[in-house]
């Protein structure tokens, strides 16, 4: 495919564009939601991949704490879920995508200490309201789409050369 | 600081078979919420970092795992149930127990040089 592409590109630049783009790994996972025994164990894997791969430790980190988070917020808000791990030669992506309840207000949802979550998550110590800027802090570019009543979709982008100062 | 010393200081048991006692300690946090965990987390190179808190389910060894949070001291004497101890063998996160309420054991950790980490910390 990128030969074929190649073939048509006229410059190195050019090229070098698309081998930037080319997915060098890729993996999903499936999240239940309500499955408070196995949350957080695809995040796990996640991590471990990226060791695996050799990632610089502190972007692991990063995206590690922000699968985290998304992986609990589908495991609390959603019937079931996604999350897909790309690797790219210059950016790591994560699509996480639910079917669920939805943000009513993504402004409101992504300030600090705001939770719509139950007594019950609480007393497991989740719920604080710092998931999404948790995951934002975390990303170097986070887009969030939901539709309240079928569910949310984030895109969580870190670049593999930034240190996200 | 030594994990071993922080261990003597704040009389705790540890409750787990590994011990990493000599991880060189130089901040704590202390919280029941996950997220406050990970909002202020340490590179995994660095295991120079422990968590105190009141919770004791095996998801605060899972979000130490993520956050690079190399130990766990439970407070108020309370003992994590067997599945706690059980995911902490396996990431070889050292457990421990002591009798002290939160707030006096973060005070004696205090006294003794042990920081918070640093609020810009990414």
């Amino acid at each position: 495919m990128l030969m074929v592409l190649g073939h048509h590109l006229r410059t190195k630049n050019e090229w070098d564009r698309v081998m930037r783009s080319e997915i060098l790994f890729q993996q999903k996972f499936k999240i239940h939601g309500g499955d408070f025994v196995n949350a957080g164990e695809s995040s796990i894997k996640i991590r471990n991949i990226l060791k695996e791969i050799g990632i610089d430790t502190d972007i692991i980190r990063r995206i590690a704490i922000a699968a985290y988070e998304a992986e609990m917020n589908v495991v609390m808000f959603a019937q079931h879920g996604t999350m897909h791990l790309l690797v790219y030669s210059n950016k790591i992506l994560l699509k996480v995508a639910d079917e669920g309840q939805g943000i009513e207000n993504i402004e409101l949802a992504m300030q600090p200490g705001f939770s719509t979550a139950t007594e019950e998550m609480r007393e497991m110590g989740f719920g604080a309201g710092m998931g999404l800027p948790n995951i934002k802090k975390n990303a170097d570019v986070l887009n969030i789409t939901s539709t309240v009543g079928k569910g949310t979709r984030l895109e969580i982008n870190i670049n593999l050369n930034s240190k996200n100062d | 600081m030594t994990l071993h010393k922080i261990q003597e200081l704040l009389n705790a048991d540890l409750i787990t078979d590994s011990t990493h006692s000599n991880f060189d300690i130089t901040f704590a946090k202390a919280s029941d919420l996950m997220s406050d965990v990970l909002a202020f987390s340490q590179p995994f190179s660095k295991p120079d970092t422990i968590l105190l808190t009141g919770l004791t389910n095996k998801h605060v060894v899972r979000t130490c795992d993520i956050a690079g949070v190399c130990a766990i001291v439970f407070v108020r004497g309370k003992n994590p149930p067997s599945e706690t101890i059980d995911l902490a063998q396996t990431c070889e996160i050292p457990l421990f127990v002591t009798k002290l309420k939160l707030f006096e054991a973060c005070g004696i950790l205090y006294a003794h040089g042990i920081r918070p980490p640093s609020a810009n910390q990414k």
